[in-house]
């Protein structure tokens, strides 16, 4: 477990750190594409929501609309108030507050 | 040489907004971290030597589902990226400078100092000294992240139950919030539909590879959509 994450951190760093260095120090031996820089655009929303989707809707593994699933609503309701209010904060809060309720009256 | 202290300060003042925008992610990160069973110092080594914030929150979700090495990587790749974008951006501010600064200023690049920084050289003229400026912004950052980070740690080691409070479900709302604002825009919000559907009907695949065919799918649904879009309106300008 230790050596496995040693590893996972050290990737991480080799990864992001080099993403970081490319133009700032290999500048004049590369040129970024302009389909790459509109691709990316999409990357956060994309990952994020991939992320999210199966832990909201699936929590167990199987497909879960259930009342049981206090994910669903939660996440809904996060997802809302960051929607409307544009505050990250409060929408986590928000989230959490529906996800505890839901839990405890269920 | 004699004009060092100004712009370290002002590019750290300039900085203070994203300063409390990221104080409470350092500490929902620490605490999440803690209670999905990472150990302290592999958590304050995330933020101290990855120090990049959404990549760590997905590592820490990925390294509690025990997903293999090379997706955990791959995913960290891909969510970076963008820091390439900056890289190449921020090039022309620093092509004078010698290597160990350029070395430096590249490890502490982030959105945040990236949306500062630009913003500032773009209208300086050359008098002003952009590299101090530059990293007056990067040591503000690093400082308040490893900061909240800790007291994030300290958080969630001594609060030993948090994990069973629902803590995991942290994970999906802070997400949610981050991505929700953005789906106002149509392109992005097909990518964010497209990778939702295609991560629950891939999420048993092994490896969580489920992970990344659904963000190619988002990815290629969006530049798609932006297309589509823009063929729609051939005599729309870009105003905004």
């Amino acid at each position: 477990m230790s050596l496995q994450l040693l590893l996972t951190i050290a990737g991480m760093i080799v990864v992001t750190y080099g993403i970081r260095l490319s133009f700032l120090v290999f500048g004049h031996k590369l040129s970024f594409p302009a389909w790459l820089s509109r691709a990316l655009h999409y990357v956060p929303a994309a990952v994020l929501t991939a992320l999210i989707v199966p832990m909201a809707l699936a929590p167990q593994g199987a497909i879960d609309l259930s009342p049981g699933n206090a994910y669903l609503p939660g996440t809904l309701a996060a997802a809302a108030v960051a929607f409307f209010s544009r505050h990250t904060l409060a929408a986590i809060v928000s989230g959490f507050v529906v996800y505890g309720l839901w839990r405890w009256l269920l | 040489m004699s004009q060092r202290f100004p712009p370290l300060l002002a590019g750290a003042r300039d900085s203070l907004p994203m300063l409390v925008g990221a104080a409470p992610f350092g500490v929902i990160f620490g605490t999440l971290a803690i209670a999905s069973g990472i150990p302290a110092w592999a958590t304050l080594a995330l933020s101290a030597l990855v120090f990049a914030g959404s990549s760590q929150f997905i590592a820490v979700s990925l390294i509690g589902s025990g997903t293999a090495l090379p997706v955990i990587w791959l995913t960290t790749f891909v969510v970076n990226l963008r820091h390439a974008l900056y890289s190449a951006t921020l090039l022309p501010y620093a092509r004078h400078l010698p290597a160990r600064w350029r070395w430096s200023l590249a490890f502490w690049l982030t959105d945040e100092t990236f949306a500062v920084v630009e913003h500032q050289l773009r209208q300086q003229d050359n008098e002003f000294d952009g590299a101090w400026y530059w990293l007056g912004s990067s040591l503000a950052m690093y400082g308040n992240w490893q900061l909240w980070t800790i007291i994030g740690v300290l958080l969630g080691q001594s609060v030993p139950g948090l994990a069973d409070l629902g803590l995991d479900f942290a994970m999906v709302a802070t997400f949610a919030a981050i991505v929700a604002p953005q789906l106002k825009k149509r392109p992005v919000l097909v990518a964010a539909l497209l990778a939702g559907v295609v991560a629950l009907l891939a999420r048993e695949l092994p490896f969580k590879l489920g992970l990344m065919l659904a963000a190619l799918a988002g990815v290629a649904g969006g530049v798609l959509a932006e297309r589509l879009a823009a063929i729609g309106k051939p005599e729309m300008k870009e105003t905004t």
